[in-house]
């Protein structure tokens, strides 16, 4: 770097020439963690939402209080693209500790906008540089030194409106919004804004980015998938939650918890649904089963540690055929791993958690909507099915702000499954609790309280018969097991059939994804044809175990890659034991497991340079 | 109950069912185990008591202890859980139905050791249920090894002597929050009947560890947990006499020859005194008593502590009276309006 001249550059570079890039780009904001940067990010991610331009957020942050660092990401994409992109091409960099690596990331052109005297423009002379004096811009806003930490990250948004050309109106629209209306939050903070932008109205001229109007957001709401799938449970009739606290799980949990307190409390005011936060994940499942068993739609979520925990219980549910929903908001393992950021990497653990013959079914929303509708679901099927069941989000889904069509109200009334009433048993005289009646592997129950002689049954994990009594007899054995593995049969006709979400004729190349894969994988497609004149079909898997759709598209491919956000492939092994062995070698494999959120370019580079070879 | 003249009277109780309404499947344990005699005494408790068996939830864990559930009360649901876990299936289910009676039987090892968490934690919460550990000091169905209930010095069979201390579950309970909290004998019949009966009255944790000798594994010389040894050492506290709600109180009891507890449903207990100045509703007292039992190589028996008034953790959740397990769906799941509007928030 040869220039020494500190004083701000005002963007005065060949950039002011060229026509200035619209709706697509990326800003990257790095600050330390506890600093309100929260507010600021979600304050400048909903006024591009309020101006109808198709946004999303990603927030890389520490599992840690206050004082480390923490980077938010937010796409502006006129193409509708949410997956987080590799390279950002504005950064605010509010973070000393990061500020060096931050800009060294950068690609020549892009634009950083930091705090004045950090003096980072000395360090590359590339980019477009705005040094904004915040300690100075905020003491007039907030006289109190914990204020003013605060609130220096609203001055950013402030200038970040004139640069970028937001709405102010919409600003001040998000603002209120973001304290919900709370009069002296919003004044405080919409005057940081103000003095942000101000200053930078006076001083900056804008760089070549922008954002301007479109009309994509009509009705849509910002909502994260902790919060989509407690709306889910809510509307799926939730009633006995036990659960221990665990990132990124705990807003699932603690958002329900607001709900219930609002909708089930009766007009005397007791309530119409129990939380009870457990000792550890060993109990919160127990307490599942136990409250299951006794006929109530009970749920809990946890992470891969807490999943390990469960082990022993899950199998007593799979055995036994008690109901359980559990949502496994998927963080990276193994051990504590990291557990700020996201992965898939417990498809194996979960589908076959605990010892002997176990297997369970699992749903993998994608997106808000299914967060919502899969966390109705999931009680529908674990009461049909009689057997715990994994709802597979992760912490990009759960913990990140999305963008969504609202939800629907569900058309159809909950499914109980097979439950005997007093009446039922007054008309059969009894009933065997793990007979086949049906031909579907699934026996009738009768629950706790059923007021009839013959009502009871003897739940247990020991070796049973078809009248639930203790047999160690080899044929009662295999009976059961045999009779299991029908249900399953079962289920794989009953959960969400997987979706082939591009098509295009004649195509060779092959694309399964799962969860939030989906977003990138949408992008791959389009990176393919557009860069590389490749034409792909894509399949997203929706649930285990799979629908015969699976194997069907990859016998009408040549070549199927499958996108994982793990190191060892699991869906790919998934998959592999459901197919023809002539099959298997069709399967290439996309991983994905530096607890980033998955971008594009990764599934797209790793499937040309496959295809080269 | 009214019966037909001429006909032999089948005796009833007051909701007319039989003892063997109440009865199970036959047993399988060891012949002489003290189980088996606790499984009587439970049974000619609820039938006695006239307690619906539909309404009563029986769980337990792993062991044999927690295979007794299938001896007793065949017309109860029964949930036989996993190694130490009984505790979470029971407090998902009374949540799930508080209306129903729950009891619960477990062993030294599965409460003690691998349990122990899950038990601390019923104990701390006060769930209304019944808690039986059926201790024995060993491990049964692993063929004889310590338990962490058994006494420092107690020896197995084969000479092996315990240098641990014993883990006191009375103790624990009290210190932890339970509020009905008592020691037995499986060969106190009378002891451990009054004491059933009672702990079917009470709301709250009952806690009722009862010495059950295996006659397999522990019943030699050098075992503290041996009938001979309990013939030798148990020291009650009290003669417990029970009148349940619904009896008349018939005895005149001599003022300040016992204490008089009134429980949660209206049933009376008298405890006659045997030790001049025991309060079971001072909980530091009981503690006191209990380590000092310890240091004498006492066992005592009777009823520790009692607490009445306490709320469970059920009247803590302040549920609707109909049990949350039966809840239709037009409770359970809001309306088109709830959904409506809380999108209305989210825009």
């Amino acid at each position: 770097m040869a220039s020494i001249d500190v004083a701000p550059r005002r963007g005065t570079d060949s950039r002011e020439e060229r026509e200035p890039v619209v709706n697509n780009f990326s800003i990257q904001v790095a600050t330390v963690n506890g600093s309100g940067s929260q507010s600021a990010n979600s304050v400048l991610m909903r006024t591009i939402f309020e101006m109808g331009v198709p946004v999303s957020g990603k927030n890389l942050f520490p599992s840690n209080i206050a004082g480390l660092p923490t980077w938010f990401t937010i796409r502006v994409s006129k193409d509708g693209y949410v997956a987080r992109k590799r390279d950002s091409e504005v950064l605010i960099a509010m973070n000393p500790e990061t500020a060096e690596g931050d800009v060294k990331a950068l690609r020549a052109g892009s634009v950083v906008l930091y705090d004045e005297p950090l003096k980072l423009d000395a360090l590359r002379d590339d980019l477009v540089w705005y040094a904004v004096p915040f300690d100075k811009l905020v003491g007039p806003v907030a006289p109190e030194a914990k204020l003013k930490k605060l609130l220096r990250n609203m001055v950013y948004v402030g200038v970040m409106a004139h640069l970028l050309s937001l709405d102010m109106a919409a600003v001040e629209k998000s603002i209120g919004k973001q304290f919900s209306g709370k009069k002296r939050a919003t004044d405080v903070n919409v005057a940081a804004v103000r003095a942000g932008y101000e200053y930078a109205v006076a001083n900056l001229q804008q760089p070549g980015f922008r954002v301007a109007r479109m009309n994509e957001n009509a009705n849509k709401i910002i909502i994260d998938g902790n919060s989509a799938g407690a709306l889910g449970a809510l509307f799926g009739g939730v009633t006995v939650v036990p659960w221990y606290p665990i990132t990124p799980s705990s807003s699932l949990i603690e958002t329900l918890m607001d709900y219930l307190k609002e909708y089930r409390v009766d007009a005397e005011g007791k309530a119409t649904y129990a939380v009870v936060q457990a000792e550890d994940e060993l109990a919160a499942i127990g307490m599942v089963l136990g409250a299951s068993w006794s006929g109530a739609r009970a749920m809990t979520a946890t992470a891969g540690p807490g999943i390990s925990l469960m082990a022993e219980f899950t199998g007593l549910g799979y055995y036994a055929e008690i109901p359980a929903v559990i949502w496994n908001v998927q963080r990276v393992g193994p051990s504590t791993g990291l557990p700020t950021r996201t992965a898939q990497g417990d498809l194996l653990s979960t589908a076959f958690l605990s010892h002997g013959d176990t297997k369970h079914p699992m749903l993998f929303p994608c997106s808000m909507s299914e967060c919502f509708d899969y966390g109705m679901l999931a009680f529908d099927l674990a009461e049909r099915l009689q057997t715990p069941l994994f709802v597979m989000s992760d912490l990009d889904l759960g913990m990140n702000n999305w963008v969504s069509e609202p939800f629907h109200y569900p058309e159809t009334p909950l499914d109980r499954g097979k439950v005997l009433s007093k009446e039922d048993l007054d008309r059969l005289g009894g009933f065997a609790r793990y007979k086949d009646v049906d031909g579907d592997g699934i026996g009738y129950r009768t629950l706790p309280g059923t007021e009839h002689p013959n009502a009871a049954w003897f739940a247990r994990g020991s070796g049973h018969n078809e009248k639930a009594q203790y047999s160690e007899r080899p044929d009662d054995f295999v009976n059961n097991l045999d009779r299991l593995d029908k249900k399953w049969e079962t289920a794989r006709k009953i959960v969400p059939a997987p979706v082939v979400e591009r098509e295009s004729k004649g195509a060779k190349v092959g694309i399964i994804a799962y969860g939030s894969s989906h977003w990138a994988t949408l992008e791959t497609v389009d990176q393919l044809r557009d860069e590389q004149g490749m034409a792909v079909d894509y399949l997203r898997v929706k649930a285990y175990p799979f629908g015969a759709a699976v194997a069907e598209f990859i016998a009408a491919h040549e070549r199927v890659y499958v996108v994982d956000q793990n190191r060892d492939a699991q869906m790919l092994q998934l998959i592999k034991l459901d197919i023809a062995p002539a099959e298997v070698v069709k399967l290439r494999s996309i991983c994905h497991y530096n607890g980033h959120p998955l971008e594009a370019r990764t599934v797209t580079d790793g499937i040309v340079a496959q295809e080269q070879k | 109950m009214a019966t037909i003249p001429g006909t032999p009277a089948v005796k009833s109780n007051r909701i007319g069912l039989q003892v063997i309404d109440y009865r199970g499947s036959k047993s399988t344990l060891c012949a002489g185990c003290g189980h088996n005699a606790i499984s009587e005494r439970i049974i000619d408790a609820f039938y006695e008591m006239g307690i619906e068996p539909e309404q009563v939830a029986k769980l337990s864990g792993i062991g044999c202890s927690s295979k007794t559930p299938a001896y007793f009360m065949a017309r109860a649901h029964s949930f036989n859980a996993v190694h130490g876990r009984m505790p979470a299936i029971a407090t998902g289910a009374a949540v799930a139905n508080h209306k129903m009676l729950h009891i619960g039987v477990s062993g030294d090892g599965d409460t003690a050791s691998i349990g122990m968490g899950q038990f601390a934690h019923l104990m701390r919460r006060n769930l209304p249920m019944i808690y039986i550990i059926e201790d024995n000091g060993v491990y049964g169905l692993t063929k004889g090894q310590f338990s962490a209930t058994a006494d420092m010095g107690s020896k197995l069979k084969t000479g092996t002597v315990n240098e641990l201390p014993a883990i006191d579950t009375c103790a624990l309970a009290i210190e932890l929050g339970a509020t009905f909290v008592a020691r037995s004998f499986s060969g106190d019949k009378k002891q451990l009947a009054a004491l059933l009966k009672a702990a079917i009255a009470h709301n709250g944790t009952v806690l009722l560890d009862v010495i059950s000798p295996c006659v397999t594994f522990n019943d030699h010389e050098g075992s503290t947990k041996s009938y001979k040894f309990m013939k030798d050492h148990e020291e009650p506290l009290h003669d417990i006499n029970f009148v349940p709600v619904f009896e008349e109180i018939d005895v005149e009891y001599e003022e300040g020859s016992g204490v008089d507890i009134s429980l949660h449903d209206g049933s009376k207990m008298h405890l006659t005194k045997l030790e001049e100045e025991y309060n079971p509703t001072d909980r530091i007292a009981a503690l006191t008593r209990l380590a000092q039992a310890r240091a004498k190589d006492e066992v005592l028996t009777g009823l520790f502590y009692v607490n009445p008034e306490q709320p469970s953790f059920v009247d803590m959740l302040n549920l609707v009276d109909r049990p949350l397990g039966t809840l239709p769906e037009n409770v359970t799941r809001p309306g088109k309006s709830v959904l409506d509007g809380i999108m209305e928030e989210y825009r």
